[in-house]
């Protein structure tokens, strides 16, 4: 791994370990070089960026995916036990955490949402602790958890990237999903005649109707450009966070094979931003998790015709 | 040829994002000093404030930086 060089290094890392469909009659060029032509479409792990793209739509990343579900799983036991230990005495330990966790969500929500919806205040918390365990797993240095996969698996060459969330495919579609829970409820709540009327109508309205279809057109680009430009800022704000922060630690990372005066310098830099990325880990998850609340408690506000 | 005019779009792209939001941050940072000082009671909850400001902007920068790194490295 040291010999290669930096360029190489920071392209080797940024490729998830992609798991899909390369195309019939593909010339697939293994690591010594000789190349073996696909008679049928296989699914098969790609084993360089090239062939990660050559799968095209049909890939799936199993990193990200696995490692997704590996913290939604922690975060829903870890949840569930505590949940079941809880009383009214005094909480200790990890029941203290959690019940801190918990209230701090609860009074969060409860001064941004201010309607009656009992989806809101798991689905806040869920997201809060779910995208910071993902983000988390950004202070693991870049090469241990894959070199451990690696020893154990025997395969020198096994690499996956540790963090879900610097994969746009985790935060934009997280981020989708939060747009199609706030078109529900706007839907749900001010009805689709509501809903049409409040991107219409909005910002420009005049009480004559004949005026009113002039100003149509432009209120109606107004509104969807701020309606798409949500859940777009929403996933890529956390997405350009994330896959900074790590391309930071990358960079770190390749100081340290280039002899121990380098490397102890990256230790220490390494250290400095893993203290500063843990502040922008848990703000990032806080933003988030604010804005789907506020997000949501726009959908719900049905204004009175004043 | 094409592969330097790569780097100097990521270069700017990452270089006027940051520029921009330093230049926010500053003014926020100087406005949340200005704001506990004048009522020291207040200050926890403004940094509460000034925090969530702060990640919004992040994203500024953040996703230009994200598109310079995908744009150099990945593209």
């Amino acid at each position: 791994m040291s010999g290669v060089s930096s360029a190489e290094y920071i392209k080797h890392h940024l490729v998830n370990m992609t798991y899909g469909k390369l195309p019939a009659g593909y010339a697939r060029v293994d690591s010594h070089g000789e190349s073996q032509t696909l008679e049928q479409a296989t699914w098969t792990l790609a084993h360089n960026p090239e062939e990660a793209s050559a799968m095209g739509f049909n890939a799936l990343h199993l990193d990200t995916l696995g490692w997704s579900v590996v913290t939604g799983l922690i975060f829903c036991t870890l949840f569930y036990r505590m949940a079941k230990k809880a009383s009214s005495d005094v909480p200790h330990g990890m029941l203290n955490f959690v019940e801190m966790v918990v209230d701090f969500v609860d009074t969060t929500v409860k001064d941004i949402f201010h309607y009656r919806n009992s989806l809101i205040a798991p689905m806040a918390l869920t997201i809060f602790v779910w995208v910071f365990l993902m983000n988390l797993m950004d202070l693991v240095p870049v090469d241990w958890l894959p070199g451990l996969a690696g020893k154990i698996a025997g395969n020198e060459h096994l690499y996956f990237k540790v963090v879900p969330t610097t994969d746009v495919n985790i935060t934009l579609g997280m981020a989708f999903t939060v747009f199609g829970l706030m078109i529900f409820f706007s839907i749900k709540e001010k009805g689709v005649m509501g809903f049409v009327k409040e991107l219409t109508l909005h910002p420009f309205n005049a009480p004559k109707w004949y005026v009113n279809i002039l100003l149509v057109p432009i209120n109606l680009i107004l509104e969807t450009v701020s309606l798409i430009a949500k859940p777009i800022s929403l996933g890529l704000r956390l997405f350009g966070n994330l896959y900074a922060g790590e391309m930071i630690f990358i960079l770190i990372a390749i100081m340290f094979g280039a002899g121990w005066a380098l490397g102890l310098f990256a230790g220490v830099l390494q250290w400095a931003w893993a203290v500063f990325h843990v502040l922008v880990i848990t703000l990032q998850a806080f933003v988030f998790m604010v804005l789907t609340v506020v997000y949501m408690a726009m959908a719900h506000d049905v204004e009175e015709e004043h | 040829m094409e592969q330097g005019l790569i780097y100097i779009a990521a270069a700017l792209m990452i270089g006027l994002g940051a520029l921009g939001t330093a230049i926010g941050f500053g003014s926020l940072g100087g406005k949340l000093l200005e704001g506990s000082a004048r009522q020291p009671e207040m200050a926890p909850m403004l940094q509460g404030k000034m925090f969530l400001i702060a990640g919004l902007l992040d994203a500024v920068p953040m996703i230009g930086v994200g598109m310079a790194m995908y744009l150099m490295f990945a593209a």
